[in-house]
């Protein structure tokens, strides 16, 4: 008998994104969103890693411009819905209602676990614009349950359709997990979802005890392909939801087909958790720094595992690639005056 | 000494902190602070022997001798106080997101502009990286500048948070009509941090002619410029360069007039504001001593 549906949705073309250094092309765009739909995903985002808008210099630049990326998206998504993120104070209003022009159906508005306030304008809009919104709160675990909770009523009353727990630093513990869903589940009307990384290694764990917590969506990409060491692999996912007796919409062969043939040729090296990643679950640092770290750490002959935890010890939150650099460069200019 | 009798509308945190500097300028009188209800602004006010009102920009057209009013209510207010204001023959300088003047940066585009009934102040974070992408400007041409201001959560106001769009916004026009860069880009983030984080800004230009030398003096010449107005301005990390790629990283302590010292950001523009305030008063008083 079935315990209930979960409703997956595929990241692969967003949170992914990070892992390939935000250089997806047109044709890996069409080729993954085309299959993942074909697979029955039923929500599929593509984005740049940090959402509308995130081509930068602090980012990283996109490959390909956002609304062609999109339109092409679109054109292949039949069943799907195109899902597009969206973080206040890099991506606006505008970028919203262009993304809504080129085919997204849906819009996750993410913000810090104590920032829902800066959201509600955007989920506003998305209502508005006839966009299924989901409000997304990151780095969950820097907070307690209670202060979650308080901001997922929020999301709620700005109307929020779904609302998201992300474990963004992949520093969540089961039970980390289950008391944070619990808390929310319990008290809003509204579907809830969690978004994992696997710093840790308890990615799919981490989804399990979501569920079991009363979570109704869960995230995954193919190949486990994201920032940091990754998110919950999605193939994996599909077929574990099914040995513990939940349904999803999702084909098991045909999404492990996507991930062998679509998505693992295009990685840039094995999604496994390497020290760097495994620095960012133990410390809790947003899990998209990691590229950038490497790149620091190189530019300033530092162990990037000593950027990881300074950048930790100074509660940095998502979108604060910049420091990356800032910590570099005071640690390079204490060790050389040493 | 002669002084110009200025006015506050706005008895909130950026108009008590307007107050506070005001008290202590050369040139200027701090003649009235209006709001709309007996708030807790004006009750401090008041406190303080300052004429108060609560019937908000009529209380300022009504007085003759109140030669610059500073607007630090919203948008939406400012949009209605403007046209009162330039009727009545007062210089509004606006920190709002309104708009209806051009943007002043002090450093940079004050001198083009001390004509102007109304100027616009940008926001926090344009008064911090405008001056920085302009000195780049300079001296290697910017092809491109985006930022990154990152604020503490509590020094982010309601205002802010409602519509944080008009923020980046704003501070990307500003990158381009008073930075001169090419296209512009700002991000903001908001950190929860306790203690509170300073305000932090990364600036970031591509630049034309990546002169290291010369990127580097520029630099430092425009920041001992902004201490003088803003002394916990300060140069945490040196431009970098990586190609045509220049980093540089900027930290604003606040005075601690009234808000706390990790309210540089909203520090920064009050004493920007009130810097552009005394300018506009040095050449009202001259003009009294030549008339």
């Amino acid at each position: 008998m079935s315990k209930g549906i979960i409703h997956l949705l595929d990241t692969t073309l967003r949170d992914g994104s990070h892992a390939v250094s935000h250089e997806y092309t047109l044709e890996q765009i069409t080729a993954i969103a085309g299959g993942l739909d074909a697979a029955g995903v039923e929500y599929i985002e593509v984005t740049h890693g940090d959402g509308l808008a995130g081509s930068s210099f602090n980012y990283g630049r996109s490959l390909v411009n956002e609304e062609d990326m999109l339109v092409a998206a679109a054109r292949v998504i039949k069943n799907g819905k195109l899902t597009v993120l969206l973080l206040p104070g890099i991506a606006t209003v505008e970028n919203l209602e262009r993304a809504a022009h080129c085919g997204a159906k849906a819009v996750r508005v993410a913000t810090h676990v104590t920032e829902a306030d800066i959201g509600e304008q955007h989920i506003g809009i998305a209502k508005k614009l006839g966009l299924q919104a989901f409000g997304f709160l990151m780095m969950s675990h820097m907070v307690p349950p209670e202060k979650v909770l308080e901001q997922a009523k929020l999301l709620e009353a700005y109307g929020a359709d779904i609302i998201y727990i992300a474990d963004s630093a992949g520093a969540m513990l089961p039970e980390d997990v289950k008391a944070r869903i619990g808390i929310v589940t319990d008290a809003v009307k509204v579907p809830v979802g969690f978004h994992a990384h696997n710093n840790l290694s308890l990615a799919t764990a981490n989804s399990l005890a979501a569920i079991e917590s009363g979570a109704s969506f869960l995230d995954g990409t193919c190949r486990g392909l994201g920032a940091g060491a990754g998110n919950t692999q999605m193939e994996v996912l599909v077929g574990v939801l099914s040995k513990a007796g939940y349904q999803s919409s999702v084909d098991f062969y045909k999404i492990m087909d996507v991930a062998e043939d679509l998505v693992e040729p295009v990685m840039h090296r094995p999604q496994v958790v390497r020290n760097s990643p495994l620095m960012l679950g133990y410390a809790g640092v947003y899990s998209s720094f990691l590229l950038h770290t490497y790149r620091a750490a190189e530019k300033f002959q530092l162990d990037p595992r000593d950027i990881i935890a300074e950048l930790g010890r100074r509660r940095m939150v998502g979108g604060q690639e910049d420091m990356i650099v800032d910590v570099a460069y005071q640690l390079a200019q204490t060790k050389n005056s040493v | 000494m002669n002084k110009i009798k200025v006015a506050v509308i706005g008895p909130g945190n950026i108009g008590s902190d307007l107050m506070y500097k005001i008290l202590k300028s050369k040139h200027l009188e701090m003649g009235l602070i209006t709001g709309i209800v007996e708030s807790e602004g004006i009750k401090r006010a008041q406190a303080m022997g300052i004429s108060t009102s609560i019937e908000g920009v009529n209380a300022v057209i009504a007085d003759p001798a109140i030669k610059i009013v500073f607007d630090a209510t919203g948008a939406k207010a400012h949009l209605n106080h403007a046209p009162l204001l330039k009727q009545a023959g007062k210089i509004a300088i606006d920190l709002t997101p309104a708009a209806i003047g051009p943007y002043v940066v002090p450093c940079v585009n004050l001198d083009q502009l001390q004509e102007e009934p109304n100027l616009n102040m940008v926001t926090c974070a344009g008064q911090a990286t405008v001056p920085i992408i302009n000195a780049i400007h300079q001296v290697a041409g910017a092809k491109y500048a985006e930022i990154v201001a990152s604020i503490s959560s509590k020094s982010a106001g309601p205002g802010t948070r409602q519509n944080i769009d008009e923020f980046t916004e704003t501070t990307s026009r500003a990158i381009v009509e008073v930075g001169g860069a090419h296209k512009g880009k700002a991000i903001i983030v908001l950190n929860p941090a306790e203690p509170p984080i300073m305000m932090c800004n990364t600036v970031y230009v591509e630049v034309e002619n990546p002169d290291e030398e010369a990127i580097r003096d520029a630099v430092n010449r425009i920041v001992k410029e902004i201490q003088l107005y803003v002394p916990g301005y300060r140069l945490r990390v040196p431009p970098i360069l990586d190609g045509h790629k220049v980093t540089t990283i900027i930290e604003v302590e606040g005075a601690g007039d009234f808000l706390p010292k990790y309210s540089g950001n909203l520090d920064i523009i009050t004493s920007a504001a009130v810097l552009v305030a005394e300018k506009i008063a040095e050449k009202l008083l001259a003009k009294e001593v030549h008339a």
